[in-house]
């Protein structure tokens, strides 16, 4: 038997342990969150979720809330949407700045596009802004600007239950909430790995690619705000996970990486690797002209018309002397499988034998 | 992998041998975490104290190399205890009274004496193993880098077949590969025993097969492997072409491999820097790197997936394919007029079985987990549910061998050799990323803090270490994550070359070095 309940006067049906929210969204309705993240266990904290549930007599928060049976919900009603916009006035009034770079992180603009949404000026209600930045962690990947930062928990929630390292934690209560790590120190004293899930799921900034900012700031003297970041979808090329990521690209510069929260393989997740050492890619010490090696014994730089004659002169000439069984391939672990494919179909259409391996046996 | 990624989160029971999986596969290693919240049990073996043991219920500290001495053990306790999956061993597989015979002998105390593991541990882990509904193998090189790599791959097989785990959620043997596209390597042939999708060179039906394909006559021999053919490189190899491997540092035994290397009469290295491998080339070929390539790549659970080009290359680099093709048309081979990598997959996808239901459209999301044998299939994410490729598992008879090289006066001491988070093989990539370099500025030898006095040697010192092959210099590092008479570095830093100090042997199958151990001797500089 279907389990059925009625959403915005519609009949829905769900599974036992669904959530109204997961429901709601199963069913293309828009209900506003700050600490969801669909890869954790519901939080409940942000109250942005909060529907009207028929017999209950406050509304209750989407997110935590299991359906049952019967149950009759409103998404969107006016007084839940003045309650909404409250809270959102709230949280946009403690912020430094509402307006982050999209480079910070993939949920970055998260609060940004609520406060759109709900037309708060910033100015409505100014409070005191509540965390303070970590100025003195030098670290190279993770900005700690906690002034941003809105108690919302994702990142604590996905250094534990995403992966499992618990190294963000949180100090003091109420007002003075203030995220941080074990005995408040560096994140690189912690149990912190650096795979930059905190950055991702932060939903104001407040934890950002420190990386990213630097080289569009530095580099690629690109406005801090810019928007126009494009998105490729790729496989990270480090181990045989096989991680999607997007690609960020500006002006034909690799300004960051984003991890892909659909990955068949990752939904979401990323390592150090994946995430940060994504610049060997146009790093200056790329070879960039095919080189030769001359009379000199030292190789120099030449087109590719001659380098390409004499790599194959250099084959032709070992085959035609010592056969076919003295020119043996190397293929590439590393390259797409097309490289390895023609390496292979190389050396046996071309010299008829099985001289062929790839770099899996070291 | 026999189970896709996703079934990490489900086992009863996991059991990590030789996989430092937290810094090798990090975002794998999350599953296992979860499982692990959700109440699984772990069972981690490995000479080292890493990551994966301190999650562990169970942490069983093997001496290195004596991996196939603690899954006799296991197999003799799943045995004895009745832990065994009658039905399964009845329908599914072969050999097993005689393998029943053979691990009789093979108790967990005579386990102990070799691996240094207490009997009572093995004991556990076994029982803990055989009684799971569903027990999940993973393992990495810390399996396959030893002269015997074949017989610790079929102990772990025996240990799955007896107990069923396998072919079901949440079970399987599963090696995590440590390349983006060494899985898709080997599915394309890039194999000296395999045409592509792992056809038998040696089966006349492939030849004719690929001579109908290719329009010639191809060698019903196996080739030689990577590793013989260093070995005759300048005697009956003259020239080699090699695709975008650092050979000189990630092999073992440096000094033998940049000899062989230079005596070629001729060397062709494509790569995207002047790696020390492409330095003693006579052609190097400049090609474009991750981001700028558009092609496909397969990982370790058999998904095929799009790599996309978001970035032109520097200069005037090419993919690896159309330099391929270059060199094939200047030779007069056919074949080789491609303009783009979408037919070469095609074409890969038409000649190989376990891709014969894909294309380069049809990966587009990468939904697809090979065999995917036609096009309505819908991939194949859990390998053997109903059956096994080849019919029935089949029981090894297994034996315990030594390493290559025990310690001995001269050299007393093992070294083993892995990677770290931070880096990436032999630091090409990750070398030239900036800020890893604040997370991990140098290379040091993990030493157990007991043993630095008994060798004389000082926490963040220079020392010597030598082994049979040659003598490095490196920092010494005092860690309770190696145990005592056990010290590990990774081979990432050009500047501490490993890889000169190992070698001591190969798998006479699969030609794998044993890359885990290595005798040495440790002097205070």
């Amino acid at each position: 038997m279907k389990n059925k309940m009625k959403i915005d006067d519609v009949d829905v049906t769900f599974s036992v342990g669904e959530t109204i929210l997961e429901i709601a969204q199963r069913y293309q309705k828009e209900i506003p969150t700050l600490c969801y993240d669909p890869r954790l266990e519901p939080f409940g904290g942000c109250r942005l979720c909060i529907v009207e549930l028929e017999g209950a007599r406050n509304p209750v928060a989407a997110c935590t809330t299991q359906a049952t049976p019967g149950m009759v919900v409103r998404t969107s009603t006016d007084t839940i949407e003045a309650y909404r916009k409250t809270l959102l006035e709230m949280v946009v009034g403690e912020n430094r700045e509402v307006d982050v770079s999209p480079l910070r992180g993939y949920a970055a603009g998260e609060l940004a596009d609520l406060r759109d949404k709900y037309e708060i000026n910033d100015g409505s209600i100014t409070g005191a802004i509540s965390g303070t930045n970590k100025v003195d962690d030098d670290n190279p990947f993770i900005l700690r600007d906690y002034e941003l930062c809105i108690s919302c928990y994702r990142c604590v929630r996905v250094c534990a239950e995403q992966e499992g390292d618990h190294a963000i934690n949180v100090m003091n209560r109420g007002f003075h909430t203030q995220i941080t790590t074990e005995f408040d120190g560096l994140l690189k004293d912690s149990a912190c790995t650096f795979c930059g899930q905190c950055i991702q799921t932060c939903p104001t900034g407040a934890l950002g690619d420190k990386k990213a900012l630097r080289h569009a700031e530095s580099g690629l003297q690109i406005p801090p705000t810019e928007l126009n970041i494009e998105k490729t979808r790729t496989i990270c090329p480090y181990c045989g996970v096989g991680c999607s990521v997007d690609m960020l690209t500006k002006n034909e510069k690799i300004v960051g990486i984003h991890p892909a929260m659909d990955g068949p393989a990752n939904q979401g997740a990323l390592c150090v690797k994946g995430q940060f050492a994504y610049d060997f890619v146009q790093h200056p010490d790329r070879l960039k002209t095919p080189l030769v090696r001359g009379d000199d014994g030292e190789l120099h730089e030449t087109t590719w018309e001659d380098a390409l004659d004499k790599a194959a002169e250099g084959f032709r000439k070992v085959n035609a002397t010592h056969g076919r069984h003295s020119v043996y391939g190397v293929a590439s672990g590393r390259a797409p499988s097309e490289a390895a494919y023609l390496m292979q179909k190389f050396i046996r259409a071309g010299f008829g034998t099985n001289y062929i391996d790839n770099c899996s046996r070291a | 992998m026999s189970n896709p990624l996703v079934d990490m989160e489900k086992p009863d029971v996991i059991f990590c041998i030789g996989t430092n999986m937290t810094e090798c596969h990090p975002v794998a290693a999350t599953g296992l975490k979860k499982a692990v919240a959700r109440g699984a049990k772990l069972i981690v073996a490995d000479p080292r104290r890493i990551g994966l043991a301190e999650l562990s219920h169970l942490y069983l500290p093997l001496r290195v190399g004596s991996d196939t001495a603690l899954l006799l053990g296991m197999a003799h306790v799943i045995a004895r205890e009745g832990l065994i999956d009658e039905d399964f061993i009845k329908d599914r597989t072969t050999g097993f009274d005689a393998f029943f015979e053979h691990i009789s002998q093979w108790t967990p105390e005579w386990a102990e004496t070799i691996t240094g593991v207490p009997a009572k541990d093995i004991e556990t882990a076994a029982m803990w193993y055989g009684s799971g509904n569903k027990g999940a193998i993973y393992y990495t090189l810390g399996i396959t880098e030893h002269i015997c790599g074949v017989e610790n791959v079929q102990s772990l097989c025996n240990l799955a077949l007896m107990t069923g785990n396998l072919g079901r959620e949440g079970t399987g043997i599963n090696p995590m590969r440590g390349q983006n596209n060494i899985q898709g390597a080997g599915d394309s042939g890039a194999l000296p025993n395999n045409y592509p999708g792992f056809q038998a060179v040696t089966d006349p039906e492939h030849q004719a097969k690929f001579k109908a394909e290719y329009g010639r006559e191809i060698d019903l021999e196996k080739g030689i492997t990577k590793v013989t053919a260093l070995e005759l490189c300048g005697d009956s190899i003259h020239a080699m072409l090699i695709d975008g491997e650092n050979t000189l540092i990630s092999d073992p035994d440096r000094e033998h491999c940049e000899h062989a290397l230079r005596s070629l009469a001729h060397l062709v290295v494509i790569d995207i820097f002047l790696t020390e491998t492409a330095e003693l080339a006579d052609v190097v070929l400049p090609a474009t790197a991750w981001g700028e390539t558009d092609g496909v790549c397969t990982n370790t659970e058999r998904r095929v997936q799009r790599l996309r080009a978001a970035v032109p290359p520097p200069g005037d680099a090419k993919p690896d394919w159309w330099i391929i093709c270059q060199i094939a048309q200047r030779l007069g081979f056919t074949g080789f007029d491609f303009n783009t990598p979408k037919p070469i997959f095609n074409e890969l996808c038409r000649v190989s079985p376990i891709y014969a239901g894909l294309d380069w459209d049809r990966i587009e999301s990468g939904a697809y987990q090979w065999p995917v044998p036609y096009k309505e299939h819908p991939g194949t994410p859990r390998l053997h549910e109903e059956t096994f490729v080849n019919g029935r598992g089949i029981f090894s008879n297994v034996h315990y061998r030594d390493p290559a090289e025990t310690i001995s006066e001269a050299f007393p001491v093992w070294l083993t050799t892995g990677r770290r988070l931070q880096s990436y093989h032999t630091r090409t990539q990750t070398g030239r990323a900036e800020g890893i370099d604040y997370l991990l500025p140098e290379e040091s030898l993990e030493v157990n803090p007991v043993d630095l006095e008994r060798w004389q040697l000082a926490d963040g010192e220079w020392c010597k270490m030598s082994s049979a092959r040659g003598s490095i210099n490196i920092k010494v590092k005092a860690t309770d994550r190696s145990p005592r008479g056990t010290v590990f570095a990774s081979f990432s830093f050009a500047d501490v070359p490993v890889n000169l100090l190992t070698g001591s042997g190969y798998d006479p199958v699969t030609h794998t070095a044993e890359l885990k151990v290595c005798p040495v001797r440790l002097e205070p500089l």
